[in-house]
């Protein structure tokens, strides 16, 4: 596997060159992104570029966690002068003039951009389905979803078509298909990382992140992007995360809450995330039963709450100043069968549920009951972790299902997300590693859950978990048989 | 007092659509009926949650109106970059249609 990690090692060293290591990815995204399309832009001719450049800073002695690496972008994050399409025909030749704030971060530490990445239409699915340029395909089987909306970041990581991914979370879009992929995917808590230049979808919600190899390459990105910025006025300063180095956890209480095992899960799911407790047990944790009651409310308040958001947040693609023009009779017309025939189904829905979820006579039943129960829910929480310092739990339902299973049923594709909703109503820190596989030999992860802003709790475990265990090491058929 | 129990008829699709500025084709108004009756119906289930005394959650952090230190001008976004990707442009403006009728 190719971690951030072991490139740096292997560029300190002078084993190769970020251009050789770049043009290599470049070959084998030529080679594998046909079938995967987790590639929506490669941008072959700035990477060598940037490569080049980072080879001259190496020359010269310079030295950051990131230097010569090469990596993508989920296309929801603005890249200066690069396509960015949000997943979406409505801004499907929209190039900004500017870079997100992570963007301008990463450069400035010399990493190596390869291109950008497929996603769900504005982050919004569990399958990549919604991409308005084509599902991503599961490396593990080229059949079924990667999980979304990260799918194509995931993609890229598992099949080695970069060294890791940005991708963002907003109710399980990085811990889920990081899940589906056997990858790592932390979600950060909310306010760590800054929003700017992200394309916002639901912004109580959002959250920046990365999808790696393992837990100690999560720890090295989320310290380059992190921490306050004056552009995003919801960001917070906090103590810098510090890479994970320990393998013990002797002082760690693990919660397993009841909610999470109450039925529905794939048996084999199950099974593997129980013998990962099991695991964490062995390794000298503290295990005990906790309740988080209102679990089972955490779809109902999101798919209130988020379409509300998206609404507001939608109303900016009205063919005026960017993005696609669908011309009509009037000005109002214009707009309408602009957004009409821009937008995919999920995005209209959503807009349409927000809408009605905050119209005259249904504010109060609706938006306002969502948030208050929203308020139950990250009380939950709160209390367990009085007792508990992790939460241990599934991240989805089951493995990787088929392309266009769900596609049919929209409240099927929801519960996808029941396991990570929750978690991104209290804004609070998950991630997930891989911990087995099913019969299919479809990958099934485990999710960490820590207290707001505690990362480094979370990546310790994790880390942890990664040296006692192998999942994380192990390859999808696609990479084995295209060396 | 509106209960939860949601059945979205064509004439409440027709009208969430126009607040939400979407032009829809027939099927889509079957469809997007059928499936957002069915959310919001599943959404209901909140109505029998015991809410009393408990406050809205808009943010999850503890900051509240936050300002900048200090609001000093620096530069602006060129014009050429601005319009850079307008559908329909004169070099200096974005080109729309009008938004208000004008009689003489």
């Amino acid at each position: 596997m190719q971690t951030v990690f072991d490139t740096r090692q292997a560029l300190r060293a002078g084993k190769v060159s970020s251009a050789e290591l770049t043009d290599a990815f470049l070959a084998r995204i030529q080679a594998l992104n046909p079938r995967l399309n987790a590639y929506l832009t490669v941008t072959a001719e700035e990477a060598l570029s940037m490569a080049r450049a980072a080879d001259d800073r190496i020359a010269r002695g310079d030295d950051t966690p990131l230097l010569g690496v090469p990596i993508a972008i989920k296309d929801l994050f603005s890249t200066r002068g690069v396509r960015t399409t949000g997943g979406s025909k409505i801004l499907a030749t929209y190039v900004p003039s500017w870079d997100a704030t992570v963007i301008a971060k990463l450069r400035a530490l010399g990493a190596v951009i390869l291109g950008k990445l497929n996603c769900d239409e504005f982050g919004m699915g569990s399958s990549t389905e919604n991409s308005g340029f084509g599902p991503a395909h599961n490396p593990w089987d080229e059949t079924r979803v990667p999980g979304g909306s990260s799918g194509g970041s995931s993609a890229a990581v598992a099949a080695e078509l970069c060294c890791a991914a940005l991708g963002t979370d907003t109710g399980g879009s990085i811990r889920q298909p990081a899940a589906l992929c056997g990858v790592t995917g932390l979600k950060n808590s909310y306010g760590r990382v800054s929003r700017y230049g992200l394309l916002a979808f639901a912004s109580s919600l959002d959250t920046v992140g990365a999808i790696t190899h393992d837990a100690r390459d999560a720890a090295i990105l989320l310290a380059a992007m992190e921490g306050h910025d004056p552009q995003d006025s919801t960001t917070v300063a906090v103590a810098p995360i510090r890479v994970p180095d320990g393998a013990h956890l002797r002082d760690v209480t693990v919660g397993v809450p009841a909610e999470y095992y109450a039925g529905g899960m794939q048996p084999a799911v199950e099974k593997a995330v129980r013998a990962a407790i099991q695991t964490l047990a062995a390794m000298g944790a503290t295990v005990r039963e906790i309740s988080l009651p209102n679990t089972h409310l955490g779809l109902p308040v999101y798919y209130l709450i988020a379409p509300a958001e998206v609404s507001a947040n939608m109303a900016r693609f009205d063919g005026v100043k960017y993005g696609l023009r669908v011309p009509g009779s009037d000005l109002i017309d214009t707009t309408m069968r602009t957004r009409g025939q821009g937008f995919g189904a999920e995005v209209k829905r959503r807009i349409m549920l927000g809408t009605y979820a905050l119209s005259a006579g249904y504010y109060d039943a609706y938006y306002i009951r969502a948030q208050k129960v929203r308020t139950l829910i990250k009380r939950d929480f709160e209390r367990a972790f009085e007792q508990v310092d992790i939460i241990a739990a599934p991240v989805a339902p089951s493995t990787a299902f088929k392309i266009g299973a769900k596609v049919d049923d929209p409240l099927q594709m929801y519960l996808e997300d029941v396991f990570t909703l929750p978690v991104s109503l209290a804004g609070i820190p998950a991630i997930s590693v891989p911990c087995g596989f099913d019969q299919d030999r479809l990958p099934i992860g485990l999710q960490l859950i820590g207290q707001a802003f505690d990362e480094q709790k979370v990546l310790d475990v994790a880390y942890a978990f990664q040296q006692t265990t192998d999942f994380h090491t192990q390859k999808p058929p696609l990479v084995l048989s295209h060396v | 007092m509106h209960t939860l129990t949601a059945s979205l008829t064509a004439s409440d699709v027709d009208r969430i659509a126009h607040l939400s500025r979407l032009a829809l084709s027939p099927d889509e108004k079957a469809r997007f009926a059928q499936q957002l009756t069915a959310i919001l119906d599943y959404a209901g289930q909140l109505s029998q949650i015991d809410v009393d005394g408990i406050p809205p959650t808009a943010t999850v952090l503890a900051v509240h109106s936050v300002m900048r230190a200090g609001d000093t001008v620096s530069g602006q976004i060129d014009r050429h970059d601005a319009l850079g990707n307008a559908p329909a442009t004169d070099g200096e403006a974005f080109i729309v249609q009008a938004a208000l009728d004008h009689d003489g």
